[in-house]
C-alpha cells in the first residue's frame, strides 16, 4: 500500500522546502510586486504610489490595446495551427520508428534548444534576407533556367528580383513556428509513444483505412497530449516579443513589445504591469480550457 | 586607419550587442556586489559605458597612470541604463547617459553633482560645451561626444546626382518605398517629423503631433522595417536602400571595406543633436576614483586614442585639435555649420510626454 505523505511530514517537508521557498521568492513574491504595480499610480520618474487605482486597467482594455491583444491571439493561434499540422506528422513518425532511430530524431528536434534564441533568430535573419539563402538558392535555379530557355531558343527570363521574406507578418510566423515546434512535437510524441498499438492494430483489421484509423483511433487517444502541445505552444507565441521585433515589420507588434516599450522607453510600470497581468489571465483562461479537456477526455476513458 | 575594424562592431546599440552586454551586465552584477562590500573603494572604478565606445587601452592607460583598475560593464539603450538604476545604483561609479537623461536623472536624484576642482581638464572642452541648457553650469555631466541624426544611403540606389537631403525620403514620400527603415525610438521619430514640418522638436503642439501621426500611417506602407538602432546593418545586407541613422554608426560603417558604396547626409531642415555625458550616478562606491577616471576621459592623448577609435564627434577642443584632417573635415562626423544651426538638442519635457509620444507610436504600428 502507497505511503501518504501525513505518515512521513518530516521528511516530506525536507523535500518539500527547497522548491516551495524558490516558487515563493523567485516567483510569487515578484510577481505580487507586479500586481501591485498595476494598481499603482506614477508620481515621479522613479516613485510609485499604490493608490489602488483601476485606471492602469482601464486603459489596457482600450480599443488601441484590446487590438493589439487580438492580432497577438490571432498570430498565437496561426502559429498553433501551424505546429500541429508540422508537428503532427513527426511526433508520428518518431513514436513509429526503431528505438535507435527514435533517439536521434528527439536528439534532432531537440538540438535548436540548446541554442540561444536570439542566435536562432539571426540565423533565419541571414536564411531570409534578400542577400540570404532562400533567395541565393531561388536566384541559381532562376539563372539556370534561364540559361536553359535560351539554349532552346526562348527568350531569356531576365533578372532577378529577390522575394521579400522578411520584415512583414509572415515573417514573424515563420519565426514563431521554427521556435516553438519541439514545444508541440515532445507532448505529441510522448501521448503517441504511450497510446496502445493493438487499439491501431484493430481499428486496421476491422477494415478502416489508415487515414480513418489516424482520425478515429490515434486522435482522440492522443487528445491530452495533443492538448498540453497546444497550450505550451500557444501561451509562450502568445508572449512571444524577439520574434516580432527582429523579424517583423511595420505592423507586426504583438502585445509583449508594448509591454516592453512601457517598462523601458514610457518608463510607466503601473500600465505595463496592468498590460502584463491582461496577458497573464488570458493565459489562466487557456489553462483552465486545456484542463476541462482533460478531464473530459479522462472522464470518458 | 585600419580599413574593416569596424565592419563586425558595427554599433555602439546594435542589437547583437545588446545581447552580448546583456550577458555582461549579468556576470558584471555578481562581480559587483563580490568586490562593493569587501573593497572599501580606492583602487577600483565601476564604469557603466555603450559598446564600442571607449579607447583600445584607454582603461589599461588609466590603471599604468594612477593605479586605478577600470571594471567596464555594457549598456545598450539608456532605457537599459535608467532602468538599471532605477531601483538604486547597484555599484557603479561612473556612467554615461545622453543629454534627456542626465535631465531627468539628476531630477530623480539618480546621479550626485560633480566637483569641477577634481575635474580640471573641463578646460579642455570647446566653450560650447562647457555649459548646457540640459544641465546648467555642468554640474552633473561632462560632455564625452555628441551625435546627430540623418539619412544614411546607398549611393547605387539613387537616381544620377541625387542625394537624399530632407526627412521628406523617410517621412512622407513613396520614392523609396519598401527601401526605408527608420528607429523605432518614438520620441527621436516624432520630433524629426517636427523638424521636417518646420517646428521646433521641443514643445511640438498638439495639432502637430496629430498631424505626424498622421503622416506616418500614411508613410507606413512604404516603410519596411522600424529598427532598433541596427539600420546601418540593414543598410550594408541589402535590405533598404535608406536609413535613419546615427552619425558615428554611418561614420564607422563608411570607414569599413566596402564603406564607399553609402553615404550619410544630414537634411537641410536640421535635425536632433545628442551628447553623451560622464555622470556620476548616486551611491558610487568610488566617488573621488570616479572623478579621477572622468578628468582621465577628458586629457587630450587619452582623448584622442578614444576618438580614433569610436569616431564620432568631440567635444573636446584639446582632442580635435591632435586629430589630423581625415576626421576633422569629415562631413559625416561634422555635418555642415548651416545644418548644425538649425538642429537642436531635444530636451526632457516630463514621463508624461514620454508616455504620450510612446502610445502615438504604439498607435502608427497597431494602425
Amino acid at each position: 500500500m502507497e505511503q501518504s505523505w501525513k505518515q512521513a511530514k518530516a521528511a516530506f517537508a525536507a523535500i518539500a522546502v527547497p522548491p516551495v521557498a524558490w516558487l515563493v521568492f523567485f516567483f510569487l513574491v515578484p510577481l505580487a510586486v507586479i500586481w501591485a504595480y498595476s494598481f499603482g499610480e506614477n508620481t515621479g520618474p522613479i516613485t510609485i504610489d499604490f493608490t489602488g487605482t483601476f485606471a492602469n486597467y482601464a486603459r489596457a482594455v482600450e480599443p488601441l490595446y484590446l487590438q493589439i491583444f487580438l492580432k497577438s491571439l490571432i498570430v498565437a493561434g496561426i502559429t498553433t495551427v501551424l505546429c500541429l499540422i508540422i508537428g503532427f506528422p513527426v511526433a508520428l513518425a518518431i513514436a513509429f520508428a526503431s528505438p535507435k532511430l527514435k533517439a536521434w530524431l528527439l536528439l534532432l528536434i531537440m538540438l535548436p534548444f540548446w541554442t540561444n534564441l536570439l542566435i536562432r533568430t539571426f540565423a533565419l535573419i541571414a536564411v531570409l534576407r534578400e542577400q540570404g539563402y532562400v533567395n541565393f538558392a531561388l536566384e541559381w535555379l532562376w539563372n539556370n533556367a534561364s540559361g536553359f530557355m535560351t539554349l532552346v531558343g526562348l527568350q531569356p527570363l531576365g533578372e532577378y528580383e529577390p522575394l521579400t521574406l522578411l520584415y512583414n507578418n509572415t515573417a514573424v510566423i515563420i519565426g514563431l513556428v521554427y521556435v516553438h515546434l519541439p514545444f508541440m512535437v515532445l507532448p505529441l510524441y510522448s501521448a503517441l509513444d504511450r497510446m496502445d498499438r493493438s487499439l491501431m492494430e484493430a481499428s486496421l483489421d476491422l477494415g478502416a483505412g489508415h487515414m480513418r484509423t489516424i482520425l478515429m483511433v490515434v486522435v482522440p487517444l492522443a487528445a491530452p497530449g495533443i492538448a498540453s502541445g497546444i497550450l505550451i505552444t500557444f501561451i509562450p507565441a502568445l508572449g512571444a516579443y524577439l520574434t516580432p521585433d527582429l523579424l517583423g515589420g511595420t505592423d507586426s507588434q504583438m502585445i509583449a513589445n508594448v509591454i516592453e516599450r512601457q517598462f523601458k522607453r514610457a518608463n510607466d510600470w503601473p500600465f505595463g504591469a496592468a498590460l502584463s497581468f491582461l496577458l497573464m489571465y488570458l493565459t489562466f483562461i487557456a489553462i483552465a480550457a486545456q484542463a476541462f479537456i482533460q478531464r473530459k477526455s479522462e472522464r470518458r476513458g | 586607419m585600419a580599413k574593416g575594424k569596424y565592419l563586425t562592431g558595427a554599433s555602439r546599440r546594435s542589437l547583437l550587442k545588446q545581447f552580448g552586454a546583456a550577458a555582461i551586465g549579468i556576470s558584471f552584477a555578481g562581480g559587483l556586489s563580490a568586490c562593493g562590500g569587501s573593497g572599501g573603494g580606492g583602487s577600483t572604478v565601476n564604469f557603466y559605458n555603450w559598446d564600442t565606445y571607449i579607447g583600445p587601452t584607454t582603461l589599461d592607460d588609466f590603471n599604468a597612470a594612477t593605479g586605478t583598475s577600470v571594471n567596464m560593464s555594457l549598456f545598450a539603450t539608456n532605457d537599459e541604463l535608467f532602468a538599471r538604476l532605477r531601483a538604486g545604483n547597484p555599484g557603479f561609479d561612473v556612467i554615461v547617459p545622453s543629454n534627456e537623461f542626465v535631465t531627468r536623472m539628476a531630477q530623480a536624484q539618480m546621479i550626485q553633482e560633480l566637483d569641477h576642482s577634481l575635474i580640471p581638464n573641463m578646460s579642455n572642452l570647446l566653450p560650447e560645451f562647457q555649459d548646457a541648457a540640459f544641465d546648467p553650469g555642468r554640474r552633473y555631466s561632462m560632455p564625452y561626444t555628441w551625435l546627430v541624426l540623418g539619412i544614411g544611403y546607398r549611393k547605387s540606389a539613387m537616381p544620377a546626382g541625387f542625394v537624399p537631403n530632407s526627412w521628406r525620403y523617410l517621412f512622407d514620400s513613396p520614392q523609396f518605398t519598401q527601401r526605408i527603415a527608420v528607429l523605432s525610438e518614438s520620441a527621436d521619430l516624432i520630433r524629426l517629423c517636427a523638424k521636417y514640418q518646420g517646428i521646433s522638436l521641443n514643445g511640438i503642439p498638439d495639432a502637430n503631433l496629430t498631424s505626424i501621426e498622421q503622416m506616418l500611417i500614411r508613410q507606413k506602407q512604404h516603410i519596411k522595417a522600424f529598427h532598433e538602432d541596427d539600420g546601418q546593418d540593414l543598410l550594408a545586407s541589402g535590405e533598404i536602400d535608406i536609413v535613419l541613422e546615427y552619425n558615428g554608426d554611418m561614420a564607422q560603417l563608411m570607414s569599413a571595406e566596402g564603406g564607399d558604396q553609402f553615404d550619410f547626409v544630414v537634411p537641410t531642415e536640421g535635425t536632433l543633436i545628442n551628447s553623451d555625458c560622464l555622470c556620476i550616478p548616486t551611491g558610487a562606491p568610488n566617488v573621488a576614483g570616479a572623478h579621477a577616471f572622468i578628468n582621465y576621459l577628458l586629457d587630450a592623448e587619452a582623448g584622442k586614442k578614444i576618438t580614433e577609435e569610436i569616431q564620432y564627434p568631440t567635444p573636446n577642443a584639446a582632442v580635435a585639435a591632435l586629430m589630423g584632417a581625415d576626421y576633422q573635415n569629415n562631413p559625416v562626423i561634422f555635418p555642415p555649420a548651416d545644418i548644425m544651426a538649425r538642429s537642436e538638442y531635444g530636451a526632457f519635457e516630463g514621463d508624461d510626454r514620454a508616455r504620450l509620444y510612446e502610445e502615438i507610436f504604439t498607435r502608427i504600428s497597431a494602425a
